[in-house]
């Protein structure tokens, strides 16, 4: 499988590493190995969503219980999730911390994918939602615990976008 | 058709007392009018939009807090709009959670009723949708429907004092509420409800904070302590 274990590791670590207790997540070809780690870790609750919007308020509902949460999604769950974003996370002012795996850029072969990651950034940017690209291993850590602090202080969705230098090792 | 007719007031009225205890996050509209209009209290969450995602919050906080019982309040319209979730709802199958469903059959707090039980814009449940049925069938291992405010009654207290998923759909009425005025703002409920969820020390000299600054040296005006000296 051409997706990176080890960065999936790192992305992994550094989620937990935050305090996230509760993922959310549908899968995506790069998130295989991020689900796998979070349904075979005993310390995390690992919530199969049916579409991804539902993850929108199963984090909410964490939140308000005291227990951090991540969702997992790819760009166009992402899309999925837009009314759940603005009628719970912007309207509620809960924190809310998405990881995308952004698919349909430079390199992208499915010509399916091509859609989704070209509005994924405007989207986010319309709806006023900081957004940061991980894209090399060492700035996974700092970049999840930033986005994870601004998340809390802030009250407000932050996106990290996953990609495909970060996750895919097939060679070009 | 029983005849029997349930007004959606008369059931949260039964209930009431019991959800005292329970996490309750309600929908929008009358349901949360009325539950409002019994007497708020801290641990009600009113969710004023995101028609569907209710029961998705009740499943986050039932996983986060195992020990509590929660209580989603939930309408056919709001329902229909996620019905995935029931399938997520039951495959997660939190044993704290009991999912109650006002089914008026009709979109009625976004305007498809009107004053008198009028209803110009009914969901498929009037046309023969099973919402109980669908919950079962989901994997829901509880779930009935109930027309009558005594089995409402007892449905719901043996969901409560049960220790399983459960699913109660009532046939109600598609009555306003009396006023759908709430004197809280959603922001407000909002900050006040997880405070309730997460209840800090009971010991208050915990919560009180420090008045004073000890390492500072307390300030002198230089032409009054001459004075004094």
């Amino acid at each position: 499988m051409p997706v990176s274990v080890a960065n999936s590791q790192l992305v992994y670590d550094a989620v937990k590493g935050v305090g996230v207790r509760m993922v959310s997540a549908l899968p995506e070809t790069w998130l295989v190995h991020l689900i796998r780690m979070a349904d075979e870790d005993p310390d995390m609750t690992l919530v199969r969503l049916a579409k991804e919007e539902e993850g929108v308020g199963v984090s909410a509902g964490a939140h308000f219980a005291g227990v951090k949460s991540a969702m997992l999604m790819q760009n166009h769950g992402f899309l999925q999730s837009i009314n759940g974003i603005v009628g719970v996370s912007l309207l509620y002012k809960v924190p809310l911390l998405m990881l995308i795996t952004d698919r349909g850029g430079f390199g992208e072969k499915d010509p399916w994918q091509t859609e989704g990651g070209k509005h994924t950034r405007p989207v986010l940017d319309a709806l006023q939602i900081s957004r940061e690209d991980l894209t090399r291993p060492d700035e996974v850590e700092p970049k999840v615990a930033k986005a994870m602090t601004l998340a809390q202080s802030s009250l407000s969705p932050v996106a990290l976008l996953l990609s495909r230098d970060l996750m895919w090792e097939e060679p070009r | 058709m029983g005849g029997a007719s349930l007004k959606r007031i008369d059931c949260l009225k039964a209930i009431y007392p019991a959800l005292e205890e329970c996490a309750v996050v309600s929908i929008m509209g009358a349901a949360a009018a009325e539950l409002y209009s019994l007497g708020h209290r801290a641990n009600f969450f009113y969710l004023e939009h995101a028609m569907g995602l209710a029961s998705s919050i009740g499943l986050g906080i039932a996983l986060s807090q195992p020990s509590r019982k929660v209580v989603v309040i939930d309408g056919d319209g709001s329902v229909l709009m996620n019905l995935g979730g029931l399938t997520t709802l039951a495959r997660s199958r939190p044993p704290n959670l009991v999912h109650l469903i006002f089914d008026n059959e009709t979109l009625l707090s976004v305007g498809g009723g009107a004053p008198g039980g009028y209803r110009w814009f009914t969901t498929a449940t009037s046309t023969g949708t099973d919402l109980a049925a669908i919950a079962e069938a989901a994997g829901f291992p509880h779930a009935q429907t109930v027309r009558a405010l005594d089995d409402f009654e007892a449905a719901v207290l043996d969901a409560f004092n049960g220790n399983e998923l459960s699913c109660i759909v009532a046939k109600v009425e598609a009555e306003m509420p009396k006023s759908f005025l709430m004197d809280i703002h959603m922001l407000e409920n909002r900050f006040e409800f997880p405070r309730a969820l997460q209840q800090p020390p009971r010991d208050r000299s915990q919560l009180r904070r420090p008045t004073r600054i000890t390492k500072e040296e307390p300030t002198t005006i230089p032409a009054l302590k001459s004075r004094e000296e």
